[in-house]
Parts: structure tokens; sequence; C-alpha cells
């Protein structure tokens, strides 16, 4: 079996807040954990030798921002991590890139850890692109000598070829960001950890960053951790994926049902009680019960038929009419309809309680959407539920790519006649 | 590419136990480029866009001596024996200035660079050290100034006269060095707790300056005072450096090797006690500061 070497592994770590204010009115308290950390000696307020962790917990008022992660990342490999915010994400990268160390657990590395976290940290704003270039380079550990050697490239890469000799404070936000990142990416550390930094530049450059990502771990064999709340991206790049909950870690593996799992929560992913939905209009009669996509288990794949069931109470509608509304991640419509549309109306029946509606082949690109459902009784609306499931869409086609990220929520098939 | 290695075969750990002396001397190394462009940084950017420039490396320490001079020994007559009360007390600002410039920039190292210590690791102890060498240039050029005078008061026999001594001015330049950057190592790791310990440093430097002989000769203190009070400045270690500085330029003051020697002993125990606190705070002062 050939299997993949270990690079970084990561055993039981957990990382522990004070809560509220911290070091007032506690000099004799502060002073008394100050002797002991002098001593060598474990901080009196903490308890948390390896032995007693778990049973001092709840009688302070400490919190632990992360708890008992452990995982293992191999050379070469792209793992996501995933999680809301204040699931510990943050706090767990801090801790891989030694910017504060853990509460206890061990991490242990094969590799020099650079992080990326928010870029151009560490620019000077009145020095120029080029002594920038070199002091950004030497605070992420790299050397002099390693900067030279590849600084045309870096000059290159951030397309700022006309503003290397001028000062960064004249640069546009844009400019120093693609520095930033150029400079980042252009490290050679054996892993690489990155948080949420494509959330800036254009989509070109948001594209090439992605792309040189790719390279550092496919081409070069480098490893990197990719925290972002872009599910797109992470599906795009990470073959393997955490998620984390409430600084705990929930799940690990395949990227793929990390992300699915993520994108409901813990619930299951196709079906959605409505009976009490939260999202439910005011003043809304509780007609529609339960929502069932597919069979309630399958994955939605882009451009295959899409069932959608709706099961409803329907004791005092003689007929209804329903419809639904789309919104991808970002909650922008991208399409709906509804019965009236087509001059249907529905009559009700008494040994049928539940409506479906059918999408021959749904035109939506791969990533997450909402479904808002209608219900009225001919007139007017009775029951609105907004964005009452949310789901992800896949995309399964051996023969065709799937889209690029910025290629828009829809996929229409296509065919190129010549 | 590495070669197999065994699984147990890890490169470092990160854990919340660290060993007390652990200095991590080989990775401040590794880091040494780092250090250098700090410095670089500092140098370059420190005046840009002011007026006067590095001329301001000039003007302080020349108007402070003068202002001494016509307090401390127009006013107060404080006698300096053979030599020019204004070069005098230029040699004690001059040294002095180098330990407090030290100190004031190191002691809110982790405060003022809260923001990058919160993204990106490298040695933190970096930080102050390069404080430390770029104040270096600044204390060469007041040298220069000094030697300058030295010449110009020398030419109407007012300078004393050059002690054999003077070989151990780096001695005397290190000691400054690691006081200021010890001291202020352990003040900054305090700042990170408590805030208005920046307030006490600015007028700590003061008050410090007054008893560290900068502007009266050593034995003036000790013939003057009762011995109840002198002893801080007899025993200050900052004191013995000002004096001894001023021995080997003038032949003026006390002086002996074994003065010298102890208190390049105090300071290297400062040093390294700070050394030791700057440490511990390194690896979790991001969660207080």
């Amino acid at each position: 079996m050939k299997e993949k070497e270990v690079i970084l592994r990561v055993e039981n770590v957990s990382k522990q807040y004070r809560l509220g204010v911290i070091g007032t009115g506690t000099i004799s308290h502060d002073l008394n954990r100050w002797w002991h950390k002098i001593r060598g000696k474990e901080d009196p307020y903490k308890r948390i030798g390896e032995e007693n962790k778990r049973s001092t917990t709840g009688k302070s008022d400490y919190v632990w921002a992360i708890k008992d992660i452990s995982f293992d990342v191999h050379r070469g490999e792209v793992l996501g991590i995933i999680g809301k915010n204040g699931a510990g994400k943050s706090t767990l990268l801090k801790i891989l890139s030694k910017v504060t160390m853990p509460t206890s657990g061990v991490i242990r590395s094969k590799g020099r850890i650079a992080s990326l976290l928010e870029v151009g940290t560490g620019f000077h704003p009145e020095l120029t692109g080029k002594e920038n270039i070199f002091l950004n380079g030497a605070i992420l550990g790299m050397t002099k000598a390693e900067i030279k050697s590849k600084f045309d490239e870096i000059v290159e890469f951030a397309g700022v070829q006309r503003y290397v000799n001028t000062p960064v404070k004249r640069y546009s936000s844009g400019m120093k960001v693609r520095l930033a990142f150029a400079v980042a990416a252009h490290l050679e550390p054996e892993i690489l950890v990155v948080d949420e930094v494509l959330a800036v530049g254009d989509a070109e450059f948001q594209k090439k960053a992605i792309g040189k990502m790719q390279d550092i771990s496919k081409g070069e064999g480098r490893t990197v951790l990719f925290v972002s709340h872009d599910m797109t991206n992470i599906q795009n790049l990470c073959t393997r994926s955490i998620l984390l909950e409430n600084g705990k870690m929930v799940l690990q593996g395949d990227t793929v049902n990390v992300i699915k799992h993520y994108l409901q929560g813990s619930e299951e992913t196709y079906v959605k009680s409505l009976e009490a939905h939260k999202n439910r209009k005011k003043g809304m009669q509780a007609i529609m019960q339960k929502v069932t996509i597919g069979d309630g288990n399958a994955k939605v794949i882009t451009g295959k038929e899409f069932q959608m069931h709706v099961k409803l109470t329907l004791d005092t509608l003689k007929e209804f009419s329903i419809g639904y509304l789309f919104k991808n991640e970002k909650g922008q419509v991208i399409m709906a309809s509804n019965t009236n549309q087509y001059g249907t109306k529905l009559i009700t029946k008494k040994e049928k309680n539940t409506v479906t509606i059918v999408i021959k082949a749904l035109p939506l690109a791969p990533a997450s959407y909402s479904v808002s459902l209608f219900l009225g009784n001919g007139k007017y609306d009775i029951d609105i539920i907004e964005d009452a499931i949310t789901f992800p869409v896949f995309w399964e086609n051996e023969h065709i790519l799937p889209p690029s990220k910025n290629w828009g929520s829809t996929f229409g098939s296509t065919s190129w006649e010549y | 590419m590495d070669t197999p290695q065994k699984n147990t075969n890890w490169l470092f750990e990160i854990s919340s136990k660290s060993n007390l002396l652990d200095f991590k001397f080989k990775e401040i190394w590794q880091y040494r480029d780092l250090l250098m462009l700090f410095v670089r940084r500092d140098v370059v950017t420190l005046y840009k866009q002011t007026i006067l420039g590095p001329l301001w490396y000039l003007i302080q320490p020349l108007l402070t001596s003068v202002i001494f001079t016509l307090v401390f020994n127009g006013i107060a007559d404080i006698k300096t024996g053979n030599v020019n009360a204004f070069l005098f007390n230029l040699a004690g600002i001059t040294i002095w200035n180098y330990f407090a410039e030290c100190l004031k920039a190191t002691s809110d190292t982790f405060k003022k660079n809260e923001n990058i210590f919160g993204k990106v690791y490298f040695p933190r102890v970096i930080m102050p050290l390069s404080i430390t060498v770029s104040n270096l240039l600044k204390f060469g050029i007041q040298i220069g100034i000094f030697i300058a005078f030295y010449g110009y008061f020398a030419y109407y026999n007012e300078a004393g006269t050059i002690s054999s001594n003077l070989i151990l001015l780096p001695v005397i330049v290190l000691i400054m060095g690691l006081l200021g950057l010890g001291l202020g190592m352990i003040i900054s790791s305090m700042v990170t707790k408590y805030r208005d310990l920046t307030f006490l440093v600015q007028f700590g430097i003061q008050l410090l300056m007054y008893v560290s002989a900068v502007m009266y000769p050593m034995a003036i203190v000790i013939q003057k005072l009762p011995t109840s009070i002198s002893w801080i400045v007899e025993y200050n270690p900052l004191a013995r450096v000002v004096e001894s500085f001023r021995y080997m330029v003038f032949t003026e003051g006390e002086f002996s090797i074994q003065y010298v020697l102890s208190t390049l002993g105090i300071s290297l125990f400062i040093f390294l006690i700070g050394l030791i606190i700057f440490n511990k705070t390194e690896r979790n002062f991001i969660d207080t500061v």
C-alpha cells in the first residue's frame, strides 16, 4: 500500500481563553500566576495539566476556543478547514503558525510552516515596493538570498513592475494585496497556512491565486492548509477537509462530504421539516409541513432532473398554488417560478398531501443554494417560508469540466456547432 | 526532496510546555537577515518626511548639554576638573542616550508590534535586538559629534587626556546596550498586561538619569551627600558606566577594571532575566495584549 508520509500531526490540541477582562483588579492574582510561571510551574488558576484538564473546565470562567483537536496532514495535500464564525478556525491557524501557543496538546511537524494570515502585515508604507518585498519575505522566514533569487518572479506575479521603486503608501489597496500574496506565494515552506486571503483582489487575481495554490500543492508537492468561507474554493482546491464546530472537530474526510455536512449543520441535507420553521413569514398559516429533495438522500447534480416534494395540510383549501425561488450563497435570486405562471390550478385531493415540483434539467452551477417556498389559495399567498432549505448542488459529469467559480450561478448545457 | 524519514523524526514541536532557558539561538541566527532588514527599515524610515532629518540626532544632545551646562555648572556651580563643563556633559549624555533610547524603544515592543506579531511568527526577540542595533548607528553619529567637540576643546587644553582604557569602550557600549535591552524586554513584557507602565518608562528614564552621574562627577555625590543617599548613585551600574566612559576619554573620575567587569556581569544578568521573561511572554501575549 502506498501510504503517504505524514508531515504534520496535531494531537489533542486545546486552547483556552479567559472570559471577561484580563488583568484588571487582580494584581495579586497575576503576581501569584507570574510567580508560578517564573518557576516553570503550572498556572494555579488554570489547572490544565494533561491529567485533569477535563475535570476542571466547568468550574472557571475560562472557555475553550478549540478543544482536543487531532488530525494528520500528508505531504502534498491541500487540507480545507471549514467552520462557522467562532468555530475556532483562526485560533487553530494561529497555533499552527506559532503566533500563540496551545494550552495543551502537541503539534509535530516535519516542515517549516509559514502563514498567510491576512497578507500585507509588516508592510511599511514609507518603504518602496522593492524594500517591502525583502522585508516581508524576511518576516515570513525567507533569507535575503532566497528573496533575491525570486525577486523578478514575485514582481511579475504581482503585476507591479512599474511601481517597484514607489513607496507602498502610494499603492492602491489591491496592489498591496497582490504584492503581499505574491511574496507569500513564493515562499518555500513545506507547509503553507492560508486564511481567507482570496476574499480580496479582483476576479482575475483570485483566479491567479487559486491557480498558484494548486501549483504549490500539485506541482511542487508542498502542503497547504486552507481556510475559507467560500465553499467553491474549498471544493476546487482541497481533497480532504476538516469541519470545526464550537471548537471541536466534528468531521474529517472527503471534502464533498464535509461541505455537505457543513452547509446543513448537523441535520440531514435534503430533508427539512417546515412545521415550525423560523423563517416562516409572520401571520402565515403553517400549511407546508416538510420538504424533501429527491429521495432525501441522493446528491443534487447540475443538469440532472430535480425533484422537490412538499408535504402540505390542505384541510381548509379547495385549491392552491405553489411557487419556489432559488437564491445563491450571496442571497441573489437565481431563478423562480410558480403555478400561476403556467396557468395551473391545483385542486385539493383527499388522498394526496404531497405536491412534487420537477425541474427537468437543473440549470444551477455547483454551489450552495437556498429555496424559498410560497403557497397561495389561488388569490394570495397564505404560507411563505424564506430560505426554507439550503443544500449543495454538485457537479458530476465525466465529459464536461465544472464551470469556474466566477462564471455565475447557472449552467446551460451547450453544444458547439461549427 | 528529503530522504524518507521515520515517523518519529519530527523537525519541530509546538506544545504548551517549554524549557525556561531555551533561547532558540539557532532560530534567531536563521532570521539574521530579518534583523538587518528591520535595522535598515528603522534607519531609512525614521526621518522620512521630517524637515531636519538626521540633524535631530545632533540637535538633541547638543541642546541638552548646553542646558545642563547652564544649570548644573553655571547656576549650581558643579566643578568638572580640567575638563570643559560642556564637553563633560556631552560625554555623559552621549553614552546615556544610547541606554535611554534602547530602553524607550524596546519597552513597548509587544504593544507596538501587536499587529504583526498577531499574524506571523518569527523569533520575537529579533524586534528589540534590531532596535538596539539601529540605535547603535545613532550612537555612532553622536559619538562623532562628541569627537568633533573633543578635538575643539583639546586644542584649548580643556579636554583632559585620553586614557589607555579607551580600548574598553566596546565593553562599555555593550553594557549599555545589554542594560537597555534587558530592562526594555522586562518592561515590554509587563506592558502587555499593565498598559500604564509605558507612562512610567518615560518618567522613570528621566529620574534614572539624575541618579546616574550624567551631569556631575561621581565623587561630588559621595562628597556632598550622606551615604544613606549617595549609595543610590555609587552602586548604580548606570552611573558606573557613565563614570567609566568619562574616565576613558578624560582620565578624570573613578575607574577600575573590576568596576567594569562587575557591571558587565550585572548587565548580563539583567539581560538574561529580560530574555527569560520575554520568551515566556511571547508565547501567549497575543491573548492578553
